[in-house]
């Protein structure tokens, strides 16, 4: 991976914002030749506008994106793309929904890129055979493309595409539209053309389990920023946050305790680990697969308990959900059915869990001073605790900037809007086995963290109120000096 | 069964009020009465007379028919790629501008022709034009635009909105790419638009009667409302008018044979 010379596009320090919203923060990244690239993220992470950067559609506000640019004295040139527009990238774009021409046959539609470049009528039509073979379209030639089934028009757009012979193809969920049976099918296939003609692949896609499937590299976004760069069984296997660890497959995220290196405490339990460095009794979130824990109702070295609340068949495998003698619910599959009320016995391997440092402990609040009691945040006034003035403190108290410090379990969240201090919206849900960990945006635009037993969905618009008591405020560091 | 025949009857008594006075025309154009009116027996003399250059009005209807048309068309061309280029335009705005421009685009279609007359008329005026057949023209296109605009817009609507970045994509010159792929798409939309603009400048007289100056400059619609206060329509010109309105009734036709048989292109794919 250290070898520079296969890089064929370089990213640094992208970002982008549209208005006030910035979609794209900090983004840097490699993609190395002959690649199979995913961008893996909910709608909105900001992935198709990185992939619509690379194409050349739109411009970046801030960072660089440099391409390889053919040899010079048999070494590759690379060039900032910045300025240069998309018609003179080397690249071509699979689009979401095919944007064929409907005015041309497929045979046209095909031979388009190359009738631009001047290419020998001759060659052209060698070309555009030799791809329609490789997607399986031979006989199409002289189809209007709008007669076309969709997983039909698909492959006349990967064509079209190809054919020109791009040293980056972009894919831009290409598979979308399409319904599952079709979608598997072409997955492998787009698997196989990708060893077959061995250039690079960026591929755009909200399905982790197509991401799993088709690539070498997954990049997974989330609100604008990479969260985390690996193969897909290191994402998997050792997501880095709570984040990829939801997103990525099905999984118990859970609140625990690094009780010292190679031990770890959660849902009531020290178990062993493998995970070291992260200091002792700091808190950390644990991530624990569903195919990853031992159920039995007699099992060898059981390490707890539990009982049985729901179990259901899943084709290969039963999924339970199982409430531990500490109260947490876990969920567990399993090949055997276990009877709901029935008491069982689980364990979990010491590589199995997946330990990761919290990425908050508390909610930091950016907030003005307004007097003693009284701070404004998110946009809203909020009475709070005294604040803290540090020795010394000269300068004016009102206006000063400050930091906020509110517990996770001590934000209430309201039905109505009105009754809280300010309002928000559920943004991202985490069940945390016990109780649920909500990310609200404000309409300011900031973030605030909840613990809460009480059900949201996503999306709720909820009334956010704090007792004065819960909220410490701390002057900014620059205000001291 | 009798509610069947009143709502038939309906339609039938409705479409009757609303083309008799074309009919009557087209009846009339095969009789040489100088009186509307009178029937003096079939005849086709008075086609005879149009087209073999004989019209008792002389040649001044000659040449009204033929600025006509090549006002028409030139108002037609023009105001069809000003309108194209103006859709796409307004179809690349956001929310509010869009709806804006949108608005602004529409109001001269329902501001009655005479305002928009006198008020062409009062900028030319102002700016010390001379009024004439360019001044026509102008007109003609400011008031044919809107139209183009209404026609293509929806067309860009239904358009798939990668497929001008798909051309960039794959190699296109922004110039190439609108050439290639967008105009085609357009183009039936630019059609209908175009032959909109052509009856909308045929059709008009309040707008040419303001701006053609004092240049003596007659147009069909002009030179029958002259001929008219004169004392009596030149006989000429029933036969005319009914080869107008049936050449729009062909490019009418035509237009919804077109559709409907894209329309049916289209249906049968999906079945």
């Amino acid at each position: 991976m250290g070898d520079k010379s296969d890089i064929i596009i370089n990213i640094e320090n992208l970002s982008k914002s549209f208005g006030d919203h910035q979609v794209l923060k900090d983004i840097s990244l490699n993609i190395r030749k002959g690649e199979f690239v995913t961008l893996l993220g909910p709608s909105g992470c900001g992935k198709t506008t990185l992939l619509r950067m690379i194409a050349g559609f739109l411009q970046p506000d801030e960072g660089t994106i440099m391409m390889e640019w053919g040899k010079k004295n048999g070494k590759e040139e690379f060039r900032d793309v910045a300025g240069i527009p998309p018609h003179q990238r080397p690249l071509n774009t699979v689009f979401q929904r095919y944007a064929l021409f409907p005015h041309l046959d497929v045979y046209d539609n095909i031979a388009f890129g190359l009738k631009l470049k001047g290419v020998p009528n001759d060659e052209i039509s060698s070309r555009v055979r030799k791809v329609l073979k490789l997607v399986s379209m031979s006989d199409y030639e002289d189809r209007d493309v709008d007669s076309l089934s969709g997983g039909q028009q698909q492959r006349v757009a990967i064509a079209r595409a190809i054919v020109n012979k791009p040293k980056v193809l972009l894919l831009d969920e290409p598979l979308a539209a399409l319904d599952l049976k079709m979608r598997q099918d072409m997955q492998i296939e787009l698997k196989e053309m990708h060893q077959k003609l061995g250039i690079t692949f960026i591929y755009v896609t909200h399905d982790q389990q197509e991401a799993l499937t088709l690539s070498d590299t997954i990049v997974v976004m989330n609100e604008g920023r990479i969260q985390q760069i690996g193969t897909p069984t290191d994402i998997y296997n050792e997501p880095v946050n709570s984040f990829v660890a939801d997103f990525i497959g099905e999984s118990n995220i859970l609140n625990g305790t690094m009780i010292e290196d190679r031990k770890v405490n959660f849902i009531g339990h020290d178990f062993e680990c493998v995970d070291e460095g992260f200091g002792e009794n700091v808190p950390v979130d644990v991530v624990i697969r569903p195919e990853d824990v031992y159920i039995g109702y007699k099992l060898d070295g059981a390490q707890f308990t539990g009982t049985v609340k729901s179990c259901v068949f899943k084709g290969i495998h039963y999924e339970m959900y199982v409430d531990t003698d500490s109260g947490n619910e876990l969920q567990i599959q399993d090949y055997d059915a276990f009877e709901p009320g029935k008491t069982v016995q689980m364990l979990i391997h010491p590589d199995d869990i997946q330990v990761m440092r919290k990425e908050r402990v508390e909610n930091v609040i950016d907030c003005v001073v307004l007097n003693e009691t009284r701070v404004e945040m998110f946009g809203e006034e909020f009475e709070c605790s005294p604040v803290k003035v540090p020795e010394g403190f000269a300068g004016r108290l009102e206006g000063a900037p400050a930091k906020a410090h509110v517990q996770f379990s001590k934000v209430d969240l309201m039905d109505h809007e009105e009754e809280g201090d300010a309002s928000g919206e559920v943004w991202f849900i985490l069940y945390k086995g016990d109780h649920y960990h909500l990310t609200v945006k404000t309409e300011s635009g900031g973030h605030i963290h909840v613990d809460t037993n009480d059900i949201w969905d996503k999306g709720d618009i909820v009334g956010i109120k704090i007792l004065p008591e819960d909220i410490i405020v701390e002057l900014s560091d620059e205000q001291e000096k | 069964m009798m509610r069947k025949f009143i709502a038939k009857a309906y339609i039938w008594i409705l479409l009757a009020i609303l083309y008799a006075p074309i009919i009557f025309i087209v009846v009339f154009s095969f009789t040489e009465a100088r009186t509307l009116g009178n029937w003096t027996g079939f005849s086709m003399e008075l086609y005879k007379h149009i087209f073999t250059g004989g019209v008792s009005g002389g040649a001044g209807l000659i040449a009204a028919i033929k600025n006509t048309l090549i006002i028409a068309f030139v108002a037609a061309i023009v105001s069809t790629m000003l309108g194209t280029v103006s859709a796409i335009g307004i179809y690349n705005l956001k929310g509010r501008k869009r709806k804006t421009i949108q608005l602004l685009n529409n109001i001269p279609m329902i501001n009655p022709d005479v305002i928009t007359g006198v008020s062409l008329f009062l900028l030319f005026v102002f700016l010390r034009f001379s009024q004439g057949y360019l001044t026509v023209i102008l007109a003609h296109i400011s008031f044919c635009t809107p139209y183009v605009v209404l026609n293509v817009m929806p067309k860009l609507g239904q358009m798939n909105p990668n497929i001008y970045e798909a051309a960039l994509d794959l190699g296109a010159t922004p110039a190439q790419a609108l050439r290639k792929v967008l105009i085609p798409q357009l183009r039936p939309g630019m059609v209908s638009g175009f032959i909109l603009a052509f009856t909308m400048s045929l059709a008009d007289f309040a707008v040419t009667f303001f701006t053609r100056g004092t240049i003596g400059l007659e147009t069909l619609s002009t030179y029958i409302y002259a001929d008219a206060r004169k004392g009596g329509l030149t006989p000429e010109l029933r036969p005319l008018m009914t080869l107008i309105f049936i050449t729009i009734l062909v490019l009418l036709i035509i237009m919804n044979v077109r559709q409907a048989k894209t329309r049916d292109e289209k249906t049968s794919i999906i079945s």
